[in-house]
């Protein structure tokens, strides 16, 4: 991909980019002065409704639309929640923007703040990024003494305060509502849906939550245009995509490339692809929550509808290869113990359902296994999907069935041999 | 043992406070702001942080136990958290957790009897593109080896 294909990552030749002094010598902050000064609100929202930008964060759900869903009126106050609790095994965008990019987060947050009509936005930014929080807050004060965040913006009249809330080490918390609810300083406990946030949100107002990555792609879109956008991407799926490959490639990092780059380029082409003499085994497409594909699955494309029509997900475009030197049960254990571990146990399907396929990966692990485990396996997987009051359970659910059915002939093997894992 | 907060932390905590419009809002940043003052948040602690947010204590303790991140007792003034979720699993991860163990004499979630290192095992840091990672206090360290954390536990003085 030429660097003019290139949309969050275009800019990044000079040093401390995360100043302002920097940003703003490199044509920072035009699209707030654009959006603030020649536009209003309502057709704002519909350039980012024609640009096809849909959420980074893993469920892929359009931005626009989800902004036209916050009642247009003022007086009863709304918040912009900024989603960057990054926890999804397999990513670390956000820090990369966070680092580099504070100030395009920041034009995106205003930009969306001003179109939504919200006066008051925090980050939420994972507790282990504390370095990265002071960063940010530092880009948030210059931004304040520049002028683009706190009362009558550019002579707008638009006000607009920003904080970082930091988190303290819960991956549920990247859950929309656990988000909420940890902001509002209880447990990360997920709410039911309905009511949803765009209604019933933050302080019980309505609230948008965005990705980090999402609101990133903002100050773009307005200052080139939708079509602009477009163009980078897929007709109903806009811009591009900060994918990281991880795992057993040779060139592990993040790359920047169009929605829809085939899963196998990015791997053999971008990534380096595996070391010699090793052979693809299996392929986490879009962060841990997403179902394994096998390695005669990555002929897809990368955009959200693709991911999806093979039965898994494009998440946060995390892409963990693992090749034929790791058993397939070290990659179920790891799976399992994550989810056990941060399941929140707020609901009893999700709680015990990922702790008893621990138990008995466990078991397995161990060289104890049963025959009729990975039946077991299946069976409680099956019985969480559907029943888990968020998306955590029915992520674990998924993702142990794909191990479970597409893998089975290895996992009978390791039954049989009482094959121990290491750990 | 009772400890009172000092002037400058009671004025953080005011300043953290006028963010939101709840003042339970603010429990986490202030908790935060409690612990980089003492390391740990004791039960008195607690109580204190609950009158200032006119909060029940037991608002306080169910998120302090809650989240990992928040101590309840002191940890070693070098507290090392080691990934071992998938990506830096495949690339050793679990070996520099058990490297650690030997070298400090110590199993994940304990603390040398100096109080100089507390060993803890993760999930990810999000520093997967620097598989195996692990963090200090909040220092990222990436591409670990046996002869990088002999250097960086030598550096930690």
């Amino acid at each position: 991909m030429n660097a003019e294909q290139k949309i969050l990552t275009r800019d990044l030749g000079p040093e401390n980019l995360h100043r302002i002094d920097v940003y703003l010598q490199n044509g920072g902050y035009r699209a707030v002065k654009k959006a603030l000064t020649h536009c209003q609100p309502g057709p704002i929202l519909e350039e980012i409704k024609k640009s096809g930008l849909r959420g980074r964060g893993g469920a892929g759900f359009p931005t626009g639309l989800k902004w036209s869903f916050v009642p247009q009126e003022t007086d009863t106050g709304k918040y912009l929640c900024v989603n960057a609790d990054e926890g999804e095994p397999g990513t670390f965008k956000d820090r990369f923007i966070l680092g580099h990019l504070p100030h395009l987060l920041i034009e995106g947050v205003i930009i969306a703040s001003y179109a939504v009509g919200i006066p008051t936005a925090y980050v939420y930014i994972r507790g282990e990024y504390e370095t990265l929080a002071r960063r940010l807050e530092l880009a948030i004060d210059e931004a304040y003494e520049k002028g683009f965040l706190g009362k009558d913006i550019l002579k707008s009249g638009f006000d607009l305060d920003l904080f970082v809330h930091r988190g303290a080490g819960a991956y549920i918390c990247g859950e929309e509502t656990a988000l909420l609810e940890s902001l509002e300083g209880k447990r990360g406990y997920p709410r039911l849906k309905p009511p949803f946030p765009a209604k019933v949100g933050l302080f019980q107002k309505p609230t948008v939550i965005n990705n980090i990555e999402t609101l990133a792609n903002v100050a773009p879109i307005i200052l080139y245009g939708a079509d602009w956008f477009l163009s980078r991407g897929l007709p109903n799926e806009g811009g591009t995509r900060l994918f990281g490959v991880s795992g057993a490639v040779t060139k592990p990092g993040l790359y920047e490339l169009p929605v829809g780059t085939g899963l196998r380029e990015i791997i053999f082409t971008h990534a380096g692809g595996l070391k010699p003499g090793r052979k693809l085994k299996a392929v986490i497409p879009g962060g841990m929550s997403a179902p394994l594909l096998k390695a005669d699955e990555i002929d897809i494309k990368m955009d959200a509808d693709s991911v999806a029509a093979v039965g898994s997900m494009l998440g946060s475009a995390a892409i963990i290869v693992i090749d034929d030197r790791t058993p397939i049960l070290t990659v179920l254990k790891k799976i399992a113990r994550f989810y056990a571990h941060e399941s929140c146990g707020q609901c009893t399907p999700c709680r015990l359902g990922s702790a008893w396929i621990l138990k008995t990966v466990d078991r397995m692990a161990g060289g104890e296994g049963e025959p009729g485990d990975i039946d077991a396996l299946a069976r409680l997987a099956a019985n969480i999907q559907g029943r888990s009051l968020c998306p955590l359970g029915e992520a674990e659910s998924l993702s142990v069935l794909s191990i479970a059915h597409k893998f089975r002939d290895e996992l009978e093997d390791s039954l049989k041999n009482r094959a121990i894992i290491q750990e | 043992m009772s400890r009172a907060f000092s002037l400058a932390l009671k004025q953080k905590i005011d300043e953290t406070l006028a963010r939101y419009p709840e003042k339970r809002a603010a429990l986490l940043p202030v908790l935060h702001l409690v612990q980089n003052e003492t390391g740990f948040i004791s039960a008195e602690d607690e109580r204190t942080v609950a009158a200032l947010l006119d909060i029940k204590p037991i608002m306080v303790r169910e998120v302090v136990t809650f989240y990992t991140m928040f101590n309840q007792k002191p940890p070693g003034r070098f507290h090392i958290r080691v990934c071992t979720n998938l990506s830096c699993s495949l690339a050793g991860g679990e070996k520099m957790v058990d490297y650690l163990k030997t070298r400090l004499g110590l199993q994940p979630g304990q603390t040398t009897p100096d109080g100089k290192f507390t060993l803890t095992e993760v999930e990810c840091l999000g520093g997967c593109d620097q598989a195996p990672c692990l963090m200090v206090n909040f220092d990222h360290f990436g591409n670990l080896d046996r002869d990088k954390i002999e250097r960086l536990l030598e550096s930690l003085k």
